[in-house]
């Protein structure tokens, strides 16, 4: 009974981060939605399975995919984050912003 | 009978989310949508690993989620750089 509570409750935040990138508008809000709703999902799916196999010692191994999982995925999203943030060329590019802030000061002195 | 279901319904999220993989405007929308797909997996392995009550698909969950995360960082490097290899 708890197994099927974990795996419906990790369902739907699976449903969550797929309806997030499926809807949102831009790159940064599409990633957002990914990385935190999916990893809660797997998460919460993984508990399930070491709550399913407790007694055999395979369980170990899905707390330790969960550690793992818990400790990679936000790394993966910050440099998916970063990558974006300095592509050339895109909306969110830190070097336009800078170069944008200059000539409109130039203009006003 | 639940797990059954469970099983369905994650690997019809897994298909929708290759849509944003094909679709994507741009390159960095189809890592976050292909990191999102080796996320699922992950779920869909140890889904698998519950239904059918062998133990073997959780160590499977496990080196796909190291294989996912290798993969994203390759991606985000090639994303920033334009080059994997100078």
């Amino acid at each position: 009974m708890i197994v099927e509570f974990f795996v419906v409750l990790g369902l739907f935040f699976l449903s969550i981060g797929t309806i997030g990138l499926l809807r949102l508008s831009d790159t940064l809000e599409r990633m957002h939605a990914t990385s935190e709703a999916t990893t809660l999902g797997v998460g919460f799916t993984v508990i399930a399975g070491a709550i399913d196999f407790y007694p055999d010692q395979i369980y170990l191994s899905a707390i330790l995919a969960l550690f793992f999982l818990f400790m990679t995925a936000p790394t993966g999203a910050h440099m998916i984050a970063r990558a974006t943030y300095r592509e050339k060329g895109g909306k969110n590019n830190v070097n336009q912003a800078k170069v944008k802030s200059e000539s409109t000061l130039e203009d006003f002195i | 009978m639940i797990i059954e279901y469970a099983l369905t319904i994650s690997a019809i999220l897994t298909l929708l989310c290759s849509y944003r993989a094909i679709k994507g405007p741009k390159t960095a929308d189809r890592v976050v949508s292909l990191d999102a797909i080796s996320t699922n997996v992950v779920a869909l392995a140890v889904l698998y690993a519950i239904y059918t009550q062998r133990s073997v698909f959780i160590n499977v969950s496990l080196m796909l989620a190291i294989t996912g995360f290798t993969a994203t960082v390759a991606s985000a490097i090639f994303v920033r750089e334009g080059d994997l290899i100078k």
